[in-house]
Parts: C-alpha cells; structure tokens; sequence
C-alpha cells in the first residue's frame, strides 16, 4: 500500500510501486482529467505536478510520487479560478482539447517562476507539450493574459 | 624496481606457507621495509615520463569523450544532444541557470533516476544534469589537442587537479552511466576499465596535449 497525496487530500492505493503515476491517478483514483499520449514523455499530455514540478506521469513511478504534493488539473483551483482557467476559458483555446490539461499544468510552472513571461519563455517553458490541432497561438496569448490577470490580482491584493 | 619488489614477494610466500619461524619472519618484514625504504628514494626516477605514450594514451581517451554517449551532454550551445548522430534534443531542451533545465522543462521531469526499459524511453540515473552554463565543458567540435588541453586546465575543467579528473572519470555516476545507457544506446569504443588505464597512463606520463 502506497500513502500519496493528491489535491491536498491523502490516498492509500494498492499498486506495485513501477507502476505509472498516470495510471494510479486515473484508474485508481479516477482522477480523469490528466490524459495517456505517447507513454514515453514526449507529448506532455500526462503533465501533472510533483512537489510543483511539471513531471510526465506516464514515466514517473509510483514509487518517487510517494510523500510528496501531488497535484492535477482537478487541483489546480476548486472553482476554474486559476488565472490560467481564466485564461483559457476567456482565450477559448482548447479545439479537441486532449493536450489542454497537460499544456495548463506546464503553464502554470512557467507562470510561478516566470511572472511575465516573454514569447522565448514561452517557447522555452512550453514546447514539451504538443498540440496535434496546432493551438500554440491562442495558447501563447491565453499565458500572456494569465500573466496579466494574476499581476492584476497580485497588486489589487496589495491595496 | 624488481629487485626491491622480491623481499615482499619472498615474504608472501614464505608466510603463506608457516614454513619459517616467528623470529625469522619478522627479520623478513625489516629486510621488506627497508627495501620500501630505498624504493621511496628511488621513486623520482622510477617516475620516468614517456610523453608520447602520454599522447598516444589520449587519443584513447579522446575516442570515448567524443562517443555520443560522453559528447551528447557535453554540447557546444545550450541544449543537450541526443541520439549516436547527436542531433539537438527534442522538445527545445535547454540547459538553463544550473543546467538542469527550465520552467516545465527540467531534466528529472521526464528523466527518472533509472534508465527506463524499452527503446526510446527516456534514460536516467539519481544525477541527470548538463554542466552549468559558467562551465560548460563543451567537448563537441574540439580536436584532441583542444580537448586535452581543455580538460586538464582547472580553469576550464571545473577546478580538478588529474588526480580529481581521474577519480571523476573513474567513479562519477553519470561518467559510469555511459556504460549503462540503457536499451538501444551504443556503448562508448572502450570499455570503461581500458579507458581509465588509458587515462591514468596519460596522466602519469605528463598529461600531454597531443600535437
């Protein structure tokens, strides 16, 4: 039995410990809204957080999630709230959408380490996660608004 | 240097075989130290220093640190290299501030601390890092004089004496990993037994930068 904490809130799960974080987090935990692309860390689609780090949970054993802050898109706010939800809902960039969870993930490590990014961060921080409908556009303008959005909200919250 | 060798080599075999008394046996161990003795005071001498088996022990040296598996982290520019034609890495990898990647994109979010089972899967161990940007140990493009000359500056070889060049090459996990490299990787020319030798004979004969 591995004890992991996901958004905040403990899980014990039962699953040998090789065992691909994605899938512990998906079928076993049924947290759906982190998708399976290549399985090989080359797509970006499995991106969750490990200690705020954008790992490849489709690569990372069970075993190195174990103590540590684990977090997924289900996490990343309980309401949509997160800057980058804002963001993308406002932007509208998802077309199919199977890459958006992944991309937002990526995203918001960009944003915590790079407050206003430029295009190059943006290129830098993000073209590990591919997009096969081609929505790198409204996705660069959806972070640049976010970065926007979270300055508002960082000097409002300075008032 | 052989005849101060056979005291040990006499005693060896003596103690190993209880054929002689204590007394006798300690007489041995003075009569060894003693030549250990004299073979200190020979040692300078004995440290005759070939320089063109210096040399030629480098070219070894410099077949492995230009095989993919050594060059690819050692690029010219700041992304990694990949694969034996050691293109760039994909998905726009670079080095970063401590050479461990940036933003989403650091190492150890995709590499694991193991090799990954299969072709293609992404290779690792507990170190996985590129050299930092203000040492940035670039071995691609250099010829062997450039390359030796290089590595045994300690301004440009991250402040190691041969001796700690040696033991990094030696002992270093991710140097060891270029024997490891996991499915579909190709070893390094030498093995990494030959390639220390050859290192320890370059250094010992004067590191000498070929010509």
């Amino acid at each position: 039995m591995t004890t992991l904490t996901v958004n905040r809130k403990k899980h014990d799960v039962d699953a040998d410990p090789s065992t691909p974080l994605l899938w512990v987090l998906r079928d076993l935990l049924h947290l759906t809204g982190t998708k399976f692309g290549c399985g090989m860390a080359q797509c970006g689609a499995c991106t969750v957080h490990l200690d705020g780090e954008a790992v490849r949970s489709c690569v990372t054993p069970l075993s190195r999630a174990e103590g540590k802050e684990i977090t997924t898109i289900e996490g990343l706010s309980s309401d949509n709230s997160h800057p980058l939800q804002v963001a993308w809902i406002e932007q509208d960039v998802p077309q199919c959408g199977y890459c958006q969870s992944g991309q937002i993930m990526s995203a918001a490590v960009l944003l915590r380490e790079k407050p206003n990014p430029t295009d190059e961060d943006i290129d830098m921080g993000m073209s590990g996660n591919i997009c096969r409908c081609g929505t790198y556009q409204r996705i660069r303008c959806a972070i640049h608004r976010a970065a926007e959005l979270a300055g508002a909200g960082a000097k409002g919250g300075a008032k | 240097m052989l005849t101060n060798s056979k005291p040990h080599e006499h005693l060896a075999m003596k103690t190993n075989r209880n054929l002689i008394p204590t007394a006798a046996a300690f007489s041995a161990i003075a009569i060894a130290g003693y030549a250990f003795h004299l073979q200190g005071q020979d040692a300078p001498a004995a440290k005759k220093q070939d320089a063109a088996a210096s040399k030629a022990a480098f070219k070894e040296v410099y077949k492995v640190l230009m095989h993919p598996r050594c060059l690819n982290c050692h690029p010219n520019g700041d992304a990694p290299l990949q694969g034996d034609d050691s293109h760039p890495h994909i998905q726009n990898v670079k080095a970063g501030p401590e050479g461990k990647g940036v933003f989403a994109m650091k190492c150890t979010n995709c590499h694991q601390e193991h090799n990954l089972p299969g072709a293609n899967m992404p290779p690792g161990n507990e170190v996985w890092h590129l050299p930092k940007p203000e040492m940035p140990l670039v071995f691609e493009g250099k010829s062997p004089k450039q390359l030796a000359a290089q590595i045994k500056d300690p301004k440009q070889n991250g402040g190691k004496t041969l001796e700690q060049l040696f033991h990094h090459v030696a002992e270093d996990k991710l140097v060891l990993w270029g024997w490891n490299p996991g499915d579909g990787r190709t070893l390094p020319p030498l093995s990494h037994e030959e390639f220390t030798k050859q290192m320890r004979i370059w250094i010992d004969n004067g590191a000498e930068v070929p010509d």
